[in-house]
C-alpha cells in the first residue's frame, strides 16, 4: 500500500521484525526493576486502603458516607461515571479508529483496551457498594423466579446493567482475541517450563497457520463491528441515568452524545498519562512516538472542544428556555457554593486543552503529561458538578443542603485508583503492552526504513 | 493526468427541463391549490435550508478530511468544492426570508405580550437575527472560497506551503462551523416553535446535513462516472462513501432517538408540546421519515456488496435525500402551516426549481476547473487506494 512521504513514520529506529519481537517481549522476559516494585507497593497499599473502606461501608452501611436526604448521589456515582468514561478510549481506538483506518492505533490499542477493562471493573464496584449490601446485586439480573420478582425495565439504572455488562464482555473478548497471536509468540520464546505451559493454555493452541490467521481476522472484524456501537451506547445509557429525570441541570437532551464525547476525551487523557510513562520506562519510544502522542492530542482537542460547545449550549439554552429552575441551576453552578468545582471543570476541560492548537505543545511530552492530569481532574469535576450541584438545591428551598465526602468515600476512590494501577502494572509484566503482530503489519508501509525524501514534513 | 468536465448540451437541457417543470408546477399549483403567503414562505425556507445544508457540507467534507490527514478523498476533492459554490446563492435566498418573517417566525410579531418570548427577545429579534445570518454566511463563504482557492493555487505550484495553509484554513472552518451550525439551526429552525428548546437540536441538524451531503456526493460521483470521468475513483472509494452513508444514517437515528427518548421519558409539557402535533397531525410522515432515513439505508447497505455497487448505492442515496427533505419539512411545517399542510404541486414545484438551479451552479462550477487536483502531497495515496 502506497504511503505518502509526508507522513511521519509510525515505527522509528530502523526496526526489523525480530527486533520488534525482542523489544516488546523484553518486559515479560526480564526481571522487573526497582521502579516497578516501588509502583506496585504504592498501588497495592492504595488498594488495601480502599478494600478496608469498602468493608467498613458494607459493615456499617451507607450512613458512613456524606450523603443526605437531598443529595443521594455523591462521590460514588461521580466515580462510577468517571471510570466508565475512562474506559472509552480503548474501545474508541480499537473499533472506531480501526474503521477509519488509522494505522497509528496499532501501537496503543493493546494498552488502551486493557485500561478499558480495568476502568470498567473499577466503575462496576461503585453501584455494587452503593447498594449497601452487595449481595443485592444479584437482583439486578432479570430472571424468572418463583417469588414473582422482576426488575424495573423502565429504569435507566437497569439499562446500565445491560449496557455495561455487554460492554465489558465485548471489550474483554476483543482484547483477548487480539492477544492470542502475541501469547503464542511469548509461549514460544519463554524459557521457564511452567510459564510455557501457562502461555500454551492461554494461546489456545495458536500456531500462526494461515487458517488460524483467517479465523482470527474474521472474529476480530465481527467484534470490531459489535464494539463500534458500544462506544456510543454505554455512555449514552449512563447519561440517561440523569437525563431522563426532571432535575434541572440533569434533564437536557444533549446529554447522550455529549457524555460520549466527554468519555473519549477523558479516556485519551488517561491513555496519555499512562503511556507517556510506560513508553519511557519500558523503552518503547520507537513504537509510541511523539507522533502518536500528537495524534492523541488532536483527538483530545477535538473531543474537548465538543465538550466545550456542549457546556456553552447547555448554558445558553438554560437562559433561552425561559425556565427559571433551569436558569437557576446553571447560575448556581457557576456562582453558588460549589463555584470552585465548576471553574475547575471549565478551566481543565475547556480552556486548557485549547493550548493544543499549538503544534509545539502537542509534541511536548512534559506539557502533554501535565495537561492529561488536568483533564483527568477536570472530567472528574464535571461529573461532580453535574451530580452534586444539580441535586443540592432542587425545587424546595427547605430541603437545600450541602454535601461533603467523608474519609470513607475518599478512601474507596483511592482504592479504585489502586486497583486500576495495580492491574496495569501486572498487565505490563505478563502480556505484551504493544500488539506485536499488529505493529509488524504496518512496519513495511509506515516504518522509517523506507525511503524518505527531503520534503518530509513533520505534522 | 488532466481531466476536464464539459457541461454537455444534453445535461444543460436536462437541468433546464427540471427548472421548466418546476415553474410549470408552481403556476399550476398557484391556480389549483391557491396557496397562502405562509405556505409559500414555508416552502422557500425548507428548500433554502435543504440546499444550503448540501452546499455547506461541501466545506465540512473538505475541512474534516484535511485536518484528519485523510489521503483517500483527495482525488474527488473537486466535487465538494463545487458544492460550496452554491453558498452565495443560498445567502441571497436566505436574506429573502426578511420579507416572510411574520409568516414563518411567530416571535417576530410585535406586541405579543408573551412572557416567555419576552425573555428570549435579547436573542430572538429581527436585527440580531439578520446580523447573525450575515455573519454565518460571511464565515462560510469566505472560508470555503479560501479553501477552494488554495487547492487551485496548489494546482499551479507544487510548493508544500499550500498543503499547510489548507490545514489551517480547514481548522478555522471547522471551528467556525462547529459553533455556527448549532446557532444557525436554533435561529432558523428551532425558533419556529419559539417556546420549545432542546440542547441536542443543533447536532441533530448537523448529522442530517452530513447524510444529505454524502448522498449528494455519491450521486455526483455516479453521474460523472457514467459520463466517463473519474476513472481513478475505484470501488474502494465508492465503498467508503457507502460506509459513510450507512454509518451516519445510524448516527442520525441515534441522535433523533436520544432527543425523543429523553423528552418522552421526562414528559414535561413544555417539551412534549413539540412532538405532540408532529405525532398527532402528521403521523404518517413522522414515521415515514424514520423508516426512510434509518431503517431503509440500514437494511439496504448492510452487506459489503451493496456498498460497492454504485447503482444500488445511488438508488439508496436518492431515497435518503428524499427522506431528509421530508425531515426538514417536518421540522418546519407544524410550527408554520400546521395541520392543513399537504405535499402537493407547490411543494414539488419548489423542489424542482431549486434543484435545477442547484445543479446548474454545481455542474458549471465543475466544468470551470480540472476535475482532478494536482500537487496535493496525499494525492498519490488516493490513486493507490486499497483496503
Amino acid at each position: 500500500m502506497y504511503v505518502s512521504p509526508i507522513r511521519e513514520p509510525l515505527v522509528t529506529g530502523n526496526k526489523t521484525y525480530k527486533k520488534i519481537t525482542d523489544e516488546i517481549s523484553a518486559p515479560i522476559e526480564g526481571k522487573p526493576g526497582k521502579a516497578w516494585y516501588a509502583g506496585i507497593t504504592l498501588t497495592v497499599s492504595a488498594l488495601l486502603l480502599g478494600l478496608a473502606m469498602m468493608g467498613y461501608t458494607i459493615w456499617n452501611g451507607i450512613g458512613t458516607w456524606g450523603l443526605n436526604k437531598t443529595i443521594g448521589w455523591g462521590w460514588g456515582i461521580t466515580n462510577f461515571v468517571w471510570w466508565v468514561g475512562i474506559g472509552h478510549a480503548g474501545t474508541f481506538i480499537s473499533a472506531i479508529l480501526l474503521l477509519f483506518r488509522q494505522k497509528w492505533r496499532t501501537s496503543i490499542n493493546r494498552s488502551a483496551e486493557a485500561m478499558t477493562l480495568f476502568a470498567v471493573m473499577c466503575a462496576g464496584l461503585f453501584p455494587l457498594i452503593h447498594m449497601g449490601r452487595p449481595l443485592l446485586g444479584f437482583f439486578v439480573f432479570p430472571y424468572p423466579n418463583t417469588r414473582g420478582l422482576w426488575v424495573n425495565f423502565n429504569s435507566p439504572l437497569l439499562w446500565d446493567v445491560f449496557a455495561i455488562s455487554t460492554y465489558f464482555t465485548v471489550s474483554l473478548l476483543f482484547w483477548y482475541v487480539g492477544l492470542i497471536p502475541d501469547i503464542g509468540t511469548i509461549r514460544d520464546r519463554i524459557k521457564s517450563k511452567f510459564k510455557k505451559w501457562i502461555y500454551g493454555l492461554l494461546s489456545f493452541g495458536w500456531t500462526g497457520s494461515a487458517k488460524h490467521w483467517q479465523r482470527h481476522e474474521s472474529i476480530s472484524l465481527i467484534l470490531a463491528g459489535l464494539a463500534a456501537p458500544l462506544v456510543l451506547s454505554v455512555h449514552s445509557i449512563v447519561s440517561t441515568d440523569f437525563a431522563t429525570s426532571v432535575i434541572p441541570g440533569w434533564h437536557t437532551t444533549i446529554f447522550p452524545p455529549y457524555f460520549v464525547a466527554g468519555a473519549i476525551f477523558s479516556g485519551f487523557a488517561m491513555v496519555l498519562t499512562l503511556l507517556i510513562i510506560t513508553r519511557k520506562v519500558l523503552n518503547l519510544e520507537n513504537y509510541i512516538t511523539v507522533g502518536h502522542v500528537e495524534s492523541m492530542n488532536k483527538i483530545i482537542i477535538a473531543t474537548g472542544s465538543i465538550v466545550g460547545i456542549a457546556y456553552i449550549t447547555e448554558l445558553f439554552i438554560a437562559w433561552y428556555s425561559g425556565v427559571e429552575y433551569e436558569q437557576y441551576a446553571f447560575l448556581n453552578r457557576a456562582t453558588g457554593p460549589y463555584w470552585w468545582a465548576y471553574w475547575i471543570m471549565m478551566t481543565c476541560n475547556v480552556i486548557s486543552p485549547q493550548l493544543l492548537w499549538f503544534k509545539k505543545l502537542r509534541r511536548n511530552l512534559v506539557f502533554t503529561f501535565i495537561l492529561s492530569i488536568f483533564i483527568n481532574i477536570g472530567m472528574w469535576f464535571e461529573r461532580f458538578v453535574i451530580i452534586v450541584t444539580s441535586l443540592h438545591r432542587d425545587y424546595l428551598p427547605s430541603s437545600w443542603s450541602m454535601y461533603e465526602p467523608t474519609i470513607v468515600e475518599v478512601g474507596i476512590f483511592i482504592g479504585t485508583l489502586g486497583l486500576f494501577f495495580t492491574c496495569f502494572l501486572l498487565f505490563i509484566r505478563v502480556f505484551p503492552v504493544i500488539a506485536i503482530a499488529e505493529v509488524k503489519s504496518v512496519l513495511k508501509s509506515s516504518g522509517d526504513q523506507k525511503d524518505k525524501p527531503e520534503t518530509k514534513e513533520k505534522h | 493526468m488532466e481531466e476536464k468536465y464539459t457541461l454537455k448540451r444534453k445535461t444543460q437541457y436536462g437541468i433546464l427541463s427540471i427548472v421548466g417543470v418546476g415553474i410549470l408546477l408552481l403556476i399550476l399549483g398557484y391556480f389549483i391549490e391557491s396557496p397562502n403567503r405562509q405556505e409559500l414562505w414555508a416552502n422557500v425556507l425548507i428548500n433554502n435550508l435543504y440546499f444550503l445544508f448540501i452546499a455547506l457540507f461541501g466545506g465540512v467534507f473538505l475541512a474534516l478530511h484535511k485536518i484528519s490527514y485523510a489521503g483517500w478523498y483527495t482525488a474527488l476533492k473537486r466535487i465538494p468544492e463545487a458544492l460550496t459554490k452554491f453558498l452565495p446563492i443560498s445567502a441571497a435566498l436566505m436574506f429573502l426570508i426578511y420579507f416572510g418573517m411574520h409568516d414563518l417566525y411567530h416571535w417576530s410579531h410585535e406586541g405579543l405580550h408573551d412572557p416567555i418570548l419576552e425573555g428570549k427577545a435579547a436573542y430572538l429579534n429581527i436585527p440580531f437575527f439578520f446580523a447573525r445570518m450575515a455573519l454565518y454566511f460571511l464565515g462560510w463563504i469566505g472560508l470555503t472560497y479560501l479553501l477552494r482557492k488554495n487547492t487551485l493555487d496548489q494546482d499551479i505550484n507544487p510548493d508544500l506551503k499550500y498543503h499547510k495553509r489548507g490545514k489551517i484554513l480547514a481548522a478555522l472552518f471547522m471551528v467556525f462551523f462547529a459553533i455556527s451550525s448549532s446557532t444557525m439551526s436554533w435561529d432558523w429552525i428551532m425558533s419556529i416553535d419559539a417556546h420549545w428548546f432542546s440542547t441536542l437540536f443543533g447536532w441533530f441538524i448537523f448529522i442530517g446535513m452530513f447524510v444529505c451531503g454524502i448522498a449528494t456526493i455519491i450521486l455526483l460521483i455516479a453521474f460523472l462516472k457514467s459520463q466517463g470521468y473519474l476513472e481513478y475513483i475505484n470501488k474502494e472509494h465508492i465503498h467508503d462513501m457507502g460506509k459513510y452513508l450507512f454509518a451516519f444514517s445510524i448516527f442520525w437515528m441515534y441522535l433523533w432517538f436520544s432527543q425523543y427518548l429523553l423528552i418522552w421519558y421526562s414528559h414535561i409539557p413544555e417539551e412534549t408540546a413539540y412532538f405532540a402535533p408532529r405525532l398527532n397531525d402528521h403521523k404518517f410522515l413522522f414515521f415515514t421519515v424514520l423508516i426512510i432515513n434509518f431503517l431503509f439505508p440500514f437494511l439496504a447497505l448492510m452487506t459489503r456488496d451493496s456498498k460497492r455497487n454504485i447503482k444500488w448505492l445511488s438508488f439508496v442515496a436518492v431515497i435518503v435525500l428524499i427522506g431528509h427533505w421530508l425531515n426538514i419539512y417536518m421540522l418546519v411545517i407544524p410550527g408554520t402551516i400546521g395541520k392543513t399542510a399537504q405535499i402537493g404541486l407547490i411543494e414539488i414545484g419548489f423542489i424542482a426549481l431549486y434543484l435545477g438551479g442547484f445543479l446548474y451552479v454545481v455542474f458549471s462550477s465543475l466544468s470551470k476547473t480540472p476535475l482532478l487536483v494536482k500537487n496535493d502531497p496525499l494525492l498519490e495515496e488516493s490513486f493507490h487506494y486499497e483496503t
